[in-house]
């Protein structure tokens, strides 16, 4: 047992130096520094406290759409449409603002019914993936991917069209809303207490849900083998639709929280790729909710340091898209390599 | 009109390469879900080489390298690895894609090479048809070869009925004698080089130039999939969901001009609410609720939409994404 125990460890490590190693490569042959480039992310995400508290402003959403794509992949579901959810919970919390922010109710309330409305928009639409999944028989990936690209032109629509700005209408998003709409944040940074402590608790909460109540074991069950669940009793697509409801809540709220704490406006591609990073947290942890903060913060570190590198060495902050994906793929590799090394001895 | 659609079947090149590749693949029971990524680094990579060697033809044999280098990795992965084919597909989707625009930055916007039309003698001066068909370029007459040869190899060879055997029941052609992984790793890499050459079929063909996030290639791997969906893994009816989707794309610009209301962006997305619209044709009838709503219908009408939805119907190779173990 003991010795499983190394193995996997070393199976782990040695992906971890492979994908490094593949990264190093890449960044030879376009001719950077290697050795500089990653000190030069680590520096752009913990140089100094303004670097840090983007970090954990990036952490925030990723810990939401990490949590919520842990409970559809407890049901067997790909939802690949988190990236739509987002944009949507994005849409409603700007659609809410836009409409209370000239009355007189008091600035928390409005903030309050944005982000639920955002919540609302992503439930809807992770509903719609759904029922394509549950009644049409589509599967979700496609049914997800499609409605990621119809969310896009929707938002691209709003911003150029009804809520374009005073004038005429720009990549840079709607009017930006009041200062009393905004999140409250910590004093001198863009830093909302409020917008962390919800996705840390969100997190907490899948976490307990999933290991700890009857709901998630009925849900591990129908992701293990839908057939044997629904014999057993276990409302099979009433699950699945949940399942979908609970992620897309937290897929909205991530982008409501995009909304009210960090832009303030509604932004062509709000959704920035936090849906498919949380796919990728969820793949690289695997499927263990206890691990999704520290790796999330890994994640959001590494897009904050890339910024780093564009500015100093001219480096596409794609860069660090290459780095999380290569690092998924080896691991998966490396899983897959440790159990075959397993079962041949 | 005629230029107009004489166009839809050279923009139609890439999608055909990419969709019969992956039909192939899917065939022999693997999914290559990478494809999305994959197509935008082979663009990417097949411009770059053509770009710096002047020579097309390595440009989209590089295409076709990395169609296959990737395909590898998923074979790999999934038949010798046993991990999910989807979750690496879906990994190696977004990880080409990244390394595509990374890579890319350098070659942004350059003005690139492209494929001379070739007008063949003789057939192009056949009425309507010969400048519909014969008054194209290389790749878009191969992508017609691509087709027949596909349907002809899977539905009219001996190789073929194996391929779709080790698809179907590979445990029943093992018991046969077939090397069922090996065979799957072949179709996969054979697959995925097809799929590859979409694109630089697009990068040095349809759009010549490699413009980052703005090439418009982005979506375009994944719509390819629907359409092996949709085309229920059969090269000819494949490619005229390829065709269609052309069509409707180049008719979603001819009216777009017309229509000044809309704007551009939304025009652009309508691919996919129909790639969902389509798969939702296509697999409806095996939705539960659709039977017992058909059991409502009087008899005639139950029949004649019952007709109307099998014709519709596509189901996948029933070994389709299951790893096979010979023991």
């Amino acid at each position: 047992m003991k010795k499983n125990i190394w193995i996997n460890i070393g199976f782990q490590a040695g992906a971890l130096a492979l994908a490094l190693l593949i990264t190093t490569l890449i960044l030879v042959a376009v001719g950077a520094p290697p050795f500089k480039a990653y000190v030069g992310i680590l520096g752009g995400a913990f140089g100094s406290t303004n670097k840090l508290v983007a970090v954990l402003i990036s952490w925030s959403p990723l810990l939401l759409t990490t949590a919520g794509v842990l409970i559809t992949f407890s049901a067997g579901l790909w939802n690949i449409g988190m990236e739509g959810q987002m944009t949507l919970g994005a849409i409603f919390a700007t659609w809410m603002l836009r409409l209370l922010q000239n009355t007189a109710l008091p600035p928390a309330l409005i903030i309050t019914l944005g982000i639920l409305a955002g919540v609302i928009g992503g439930a809807l639409w992770a509903s719609l993936a759904g029922a394509l999944k549950t009644f049409g028989g589509v599967n979700e990936i496609f049914g997800g991917l499609g409605l990621n690209f119809v969310s896009t032109a929707l938002t691209i629509y709003l911003v150029f069209g009804p809520w374009k700005r005073p004038g005429t209408g720009s990549m840079s998003g709607t009017q930006p809303f009041s200062r009393e709409l905004w999140l409250p944040t910590l004093p001198n940074t863009e830093l909302s207490l409020w917008a962390l402590g919800l996705s840390v608790l969100m997190v907490v909460a899948v976490y307990f849900l999933l290991r700890g109540t009857y709901f998630g074991l009925r849900l591990k069950a129908v992701g293990k083998n839908p057939k044997a669940a629904f014999l057993l009793g276990v409302p099979t697509w009433q699950y699945c639709m949940f399942a979908f409801l609970l992620c897309g809540m937290l897929a909205g709220l991530a982008g409501a929280i995009q909304v009210t704490g960090v832009y303030h406006r509604l932004l062509p591609n709000i959704s920035n790729g936090y849906g498919f990073l949380g796919l990728l947290v969820a793949m690289l942890i695997n499927y263990q909710a206890i691990w999704a903060a520290p790796v999330a913060f890994f994640f959001a570190a590494l897009n904050v340091g890339s910024i780093q590198l564009q500015i100093v060495y001219k480096l596409d902050s794609s860069f660090s898209g290459v780095l999380q994906d290569l690092l998924v793929l080896l691991v998966l590799l490396g899983e897959g390599a440790r159990q075959r090394f397993l079962r041949r001895q | 009109m005629l230029i107009g659609l004489a166009g839809v079947l050279a923009v139609a090149a890439p999608v055909l390469f990419a969709v019969v590749g992956e039909t192939i693949t899917e065939r022999a029971g693997v999914i290559n879900l990478s494809l999305n990524g994959m197509i935008l680094l082979a663009a990417m990579g097949g411009f770059v080489v053509t770009y710096e060697t002047g020579s097309l033809l390595l440009g989209f044999l590089s295409g076709m390298l990395i169609g296959a280098l990737v395909a590898f990795i998923v074979a790999f992965s999934s038949i010798t690895l046993h991990q999910s084919q989807v979750a690496v597909g879906f990994v190696l989707a977004l990880a080409c894609r990244d390394l595509a625009y990374f890579l890319g930055v350098p070659y942004m916007n350059l003005p690139g090479p492209r494929l001379p039309v070739w007008s063949i003698p003789l057939l192009r001066d056949i009425p309507v048809l010969g400048s519909l068909f014969f008054r194209q370029d290389l790749m878009t007459y191969l992508s017609y070869i691509v087709i027949f040869l596909a349907w002809l190899w899977i539905f009219r060879t001996r190789p073929g009925l194996l391929l779709q055997g080790i698809g179907e029941r590979p445990a029943a052609a093992f018991v046969r004698g077939a090397n069922v992984n090996l065979m799957r790793y072949v179709y996969t890499i054979i697959g995925g080089a097809i799929s590859g050459l979409a694109g630089p079929a697009y990068s040095l063909n349809v759009k010549a130039g490699w413009m980052g996030i703005q090439s418009g290639l982005d979506g375009f791997g994944w719509i390819a999939l629907s359409i092996t969906i949709f085309g229920g893994w059969n090269p000819l009816r494949a490619a005229f969901g390829a065709y269609l989707f052309s069509f409707l794309q180049w008719l979603g610009l001819v009216l777009q001009a017309r229509l000044t209301g809309i704007p551009t962006q939304v025009l652009q997305v309508a691919p996919f609410p129909l790639m969902i619209l389509t798969l939702l044709l296509v697999n409806i009838s095996d939705a539960e609720w659709v039977g017992r709503m058909l059991a409502a219908l009087p008899e005639g009408t139950r029949r004649r939409v019952a007709k109307l939805l099998r014709t519709m119907r596509a189901s996948p190779p029933a070994g389709l994404g299951v790893p096979f173990e010979s023991e």
